[in-house]
């Protein structure tokens, strides 16, 4: 007997995935490259890269990307590597604080961030005044590439936190007594052994932030000024006041989504090089921060979450004040929120949630047979849907945006300006990380157990819906509680999507401070606050562990 | 309920490589029957066959006369018992036990009371609303062996079922599956790779090397005259001696390298001329000689392991062989080594086989595989 394929269930989801990825995320990525090298009138041409590389004003918004990126980069690994040595190896007073307060840092919308900073520390911010005023100091100017490096890598670094409280979790206390026995402790044994183990993590932590940071649309439109990064230049050419070039913008996507892919690539080299898996038998025992090295570490630890967490304090209680226009004004009243409520703060609310709530249920659902075929079904076709869905991780969320809006201008799928399109963009978005946080789940759950079910008389349908969907749910959970706040706070693909009956709290936000209402704004931001920090008290709750993935 | 077990020509391919390349068995109603073999010989691949969770390749394989072949795993009404014991981990300890039974469309009183037999049966009806987190390894080993046998299957299947255990609590839990076998009533087929385990569980053991059964039989058989030489080293310690089978005088003997001869009384008709052959003793069939005349080889103690029970000596025989000595321990003194010594071969007990290790050549051999 040939072993003969049988038509189940999962063919047809097979099918189905493939046609909804094929609509909604080939189709605009195949349209957005064709955009870029086909001209008006149909005949194949790189004009427009040829445009982009031979003049250094567009060239330059890649290599300015690429410069501070990698800037954030190291920024963020030089603050959260220590940080969360410190969390992981010492029993730290508060240090459920220190954590949660760490991630709500990073939870935030960027550009809010980038904002507050500029109320603090900027011409005319309070802090700077301040300085000036009593202590004759002048900081200087914090617009521009240290601007976006500020707040970016005082943003991210609780990413390279969580992530390594996760590795420095799995280093087996054994191992640093063996290198204690054979005489090397201290800090050469926090580079020679801890930092080396740690290494696959690490490079991990530095893509993500990598491409968090490339792709960043708001801090750098904030703060930027005249450091043009390529988001904002994609922004400027799809959107921008000086006349508009969608064949450019598409160019400058299809090459910012080739220099992520390269970046993506190079780090799975990278790691390649650092094979190995750990579990810790006998993990690390916090030893108790003693003396100078003891008030050092708390100073460090408090004094990062306090820098990281300043702006967001900072805009809720700006958010009390009385305020006119762009200026703040003695005082505290309600009078933003009100201003706020007349301002679709209703719809804006509503808006949210329900885009995150849809999102995130067609996410779920998505990521869970997606998982169930790579990982339960593997096949040729099934590898290719993981592969395609990986795909948005490394597009840029404003990529992600013109993309859908030059697939579906038209009929048959007139979608600009809808609800649905915008629901579309925050699936595309975060999906490659749900999926990933499925399969992972997948991956642990032993195949006796669906075996069991099976040899109990379920059917194949039935074994997956009571059995293996239950026992996903912890590891889909709690990632998608993350997406949430992701979702929420969505910015670079929302600000090409959005209009007036789709408009989102992060986007309201936004259009409040780029009109200079800044006391609006920051009504919104704190709502927005609120919002995020409710999530993630959830999501703490309900994970109960502090293994964040992200 | 119980039924037989007919595998006709089973075959088992990954791609190119061939795992089972022909395989007859066939077990009875009610047995408990026992693949037995090193790991990749293929044992497990062959269990998931009769359980429908690895394709068939080739052959036949039947529950009494209903070809299987093609039946879901979900209609063929085998009970399975896990290496890692497959609990549902969202499910409390009853829910486990009740899965099989709600598949089954019974009602609802029906449900209860089955499950809560088993339950019992198993010692687990205290328990029964704990999730399955804080149960020991002995106990989830008990539920699973509840949940698969509370569905009242065909076929009782067991993967390795105590390799997870401790030792102490491996020993309780196959008398515990043997008895509960026993009650049921129910054809098992039971995987391991432990033979001692297997000794003690089984009816019958089938004994398996790279895909192919090697010999069929009861554990006493299978210990005391294996059908060749993977066998009597597989099942238990074997010494592999070499020397040659010589006939004089009408009488067959085994002459040792040395040239000593041990008359050899149960060695078949047609194997009964001049050969080289290979005889494998096991450690306690090897008798030290008070009298350094009496023995038909010497050695020399190289060391020894004192077990209480038993003495295990290791000794250098004069034709360089390295063999392993087990003597109930004495109160006098332990021999020390480099102590030389003389020994015998219990001709009894001993086996012979063909050079080349394939076939025993004496009589008394049981295999029931048809090969």
């Amino acid at each position: 007997m040939i072993k003969h394929k049988r038509l189940e269930i999962w063919t047809f989801v097979t099918i189905s995935i493939f046609l909804l990825f094929a609509v909604f995320l080939v189709y605009p990525m195949v349209g957005i490259l064709k955009e870029s090298i086909i001209t008006p009138e149909g005949n194949f041409s790189l004009e427009q890269f040829k445009k982009f590389f031979s003049n250094s004003y567009y060239s330059q918004t890649i290599i300015n990307s690429f410069k501070v990126t990698i800037a954030v980069t190291a920024m963020t690994l030089l603050l959260g590597i220590p940080f969360s040595y410190f969390y992981s190896f010492y029993r730290l007073k508060g240090a459920k604080f220190l954590f949660i307060t760490s991630v709500l840092c990073c939870m935030s919308a960027p550009f809010i961030g980038a904002y507050a900073w500029i109320l603090l520390l900027g011409r005319a911010g309070v802090i700077t005044v301040w300085l000036k005023e009593y202590l004759g100091i002048n900081i200087g100017s914090i617009y521009g590439f240290t601007g976006i490096m500020f707040v970016q890598a005082f943003k991210l670094y609780p990413l390279v936190f969580i992530y390594m409280n996760g590795a420095f979790k799995n280093i087996d206390n054994t191992l640093l007594e063996a290198s204690a026995n054979m005489g090397c402790v201290g800090i050469k044994r926090f580079f020679k052994i801890i930092m080396n183990l740690s290494m696959p993590t690490i490079l991990a932590a530095a893509l993500l932030v990598f491409m968090r940071a490339f792709a960043d649309f708001g801090t750098p439109l904030v703060i930027g000024e005249g450091y043009r990064t390529f988001p904002v230049e994609i922004y400027n050419q799809y959107l921008g006041e000086n006349g508009t070039n969608h064949s450019f913008a598409a160019a400058i996507s299809v090459i910012a989504i080739l220099v992520t892919a390269a970046v993506f690539f190079l780090q799975k080299w990278a790691t390649n090089k650092f094979k190995f898996s750990m579990s810790a038998l006998h993990p690390v025992e916090k030893k108790k921060p003693k003396g100078i090295m003891g008030i050092l570490m708390y100073i460090y630890t408090y004094g990062l979450v306090a820098i990281a967490f300043l702006p967001q304090v900072y805009i809720v209680y700006l958010s009390f004040r009385n305020c006119k226009g762009s200026v703040f004004l003695e005082g505290y009243s309600l009078i933003n929120y009100e201003a706020a409520a007349k301002k679709l703060l209703g719809r804006s609310i509503k808006n949210t949630l329900l885009f995150g709530v849809v999102a995130l249920a067609i996410i779920i659902v998505l990521s869970v047979l997606i998982a169930y075929l790579v990982v339960r079904r593997s096949s040729i076709a099934n590898n290719i849907i993981d592969t395609v869905s990986m795909l948005p991780y490394i597009i840029p969320g404003s990529v992600v945006g013109i993309a859908l809006v030059l697939a579906f201008s038209k009929k048959p799928l007139a979608l600009t300006g809808t609800i649905t399109i915008m629901i579309i963009a925050l699936v595309i978005r975060r999906m490659p990380y749900t999926i990933r946080s499925a399969t992972a789940t997948l991956m642990q759950i032993p195949m006796s157990i669906e075996e069991a079910s099976i040899s109990l008389g379920a059917s194949k349908l039935k074994t997956f819906i009571k059995i293996t969907v239950p026992m996903m749910t912890n590891g889909i959970v709690s990632g998608a509680i993350l997406s949430f706040v992701a979702i929420v706070t969505e910015l670079s693909s929302a600000i090409i999507l959005y209009n007036n009956r789709s408009i989102t709290l992060t986007m309201s936000t936004y259009v409040a401070i780029s009109r200079g209402n800044y006391g609006l704004g920051a009504a919104f931001a704190a709502v927005l606050t609120v919002f995020t920090t409710i999530a993630l008290l959830i999501y703490l709750a309900i994970s109960k562990s502090e293994d964040i993935k992200l | 309920m119980s039924v037989e077990i007919v595998i006709k020509h089973a075959c088992k391919k990954y791609g190119d490589t061939t795992i089972i390349p022909d395989l007859n068995l066939s077990i009875k109603k009610g047995e408990f029957f026992t693949l037995l073999g090193p790991s990749g010989c293929g044992k497990t691949t062959l269990l998931r066959m009769i359980a429908g969770f690895n394709s068939i390749e080739g052959g036949d394989f039947y529950f009494g006369d209903k070809r299987i072949n093609d039946l879901d795993p979900s209609k063929r009404n085998i009970g399975m018992v896990f290496q890692n014991y497959a609990i549902f981990p969202h499910l409390s300890v009853r829910k486990n036990v009740e899965f099989g039974l709600k598949n089954r469309k019974l009602d609802k009183a029906e449900i209860r009371t089955r499950a809560e037999k088993f339950l019992k049966l198993m010692q687990m009806d205290t328990l029964a609303n704990r999730m399955p987190e804080r149960l020991s390894g002995g106990q989830q080993q008990r539920v699973a062996l509840a949940r698969a046998l509370c569905i009242e299957p065909d076929v009782l299947l067991m993967d390795e079922p105590l390799s997870n255990l401790d030792a102490k609590l491996r020993v309780e839990m196959r008398t515990v599956i043997r008895e509960i076998q026993r009650n049921v009533g129910i054809t098992t087929v039971y995987v391991t790779h432990d033979q001692e385990e297997a000794m003690a569980v089984s009816d019958r053991i089938a004994v398996m090397n790279a895909g192919k059964i090697q010999h069929i039989g009861t554990p006493k058989n299978i210990y005391q005259r294996p059908a060749n030489l993977f066998v009597s080293t597989f099942i238990g310690r074997s010494n592999i001696i070499n020397g040659d089978l010589v006939v004089e005088d009408g009488n067959t003997y085994f002459k040792l390298k040395n040239g000593s001869k041990v008359q050899m009384n149960n060695v078949q008709k047609k194997y009964q001329k001049s050969q080289p052959v290979v005889a494998s003793v096991r450690p306690e069939e090897f008798l030290l000689c008070e009298d350094k005349n009496q023995g038909q080889i010497k050695g020399i103690v190289k060391d020894s392991v004192f077990l209480g029970l038993n003495t295990h000596y290791f000794v250098k025989l004069e034709t360089g062989e390295e063999v392993e000595i087990i003597q109930e321990s004495t109160i006098s003194s332990i021999i020390p080594a480099g102590a030389d010594v003389s020994l015998r071969l219990n001709a009894e007990k001993i086996n012979l086989f063909t050079e080349d290790g394939e076939f025993n050549i004496l009589e008394g051999v049981c295999n029931d595989n048809i090969a």
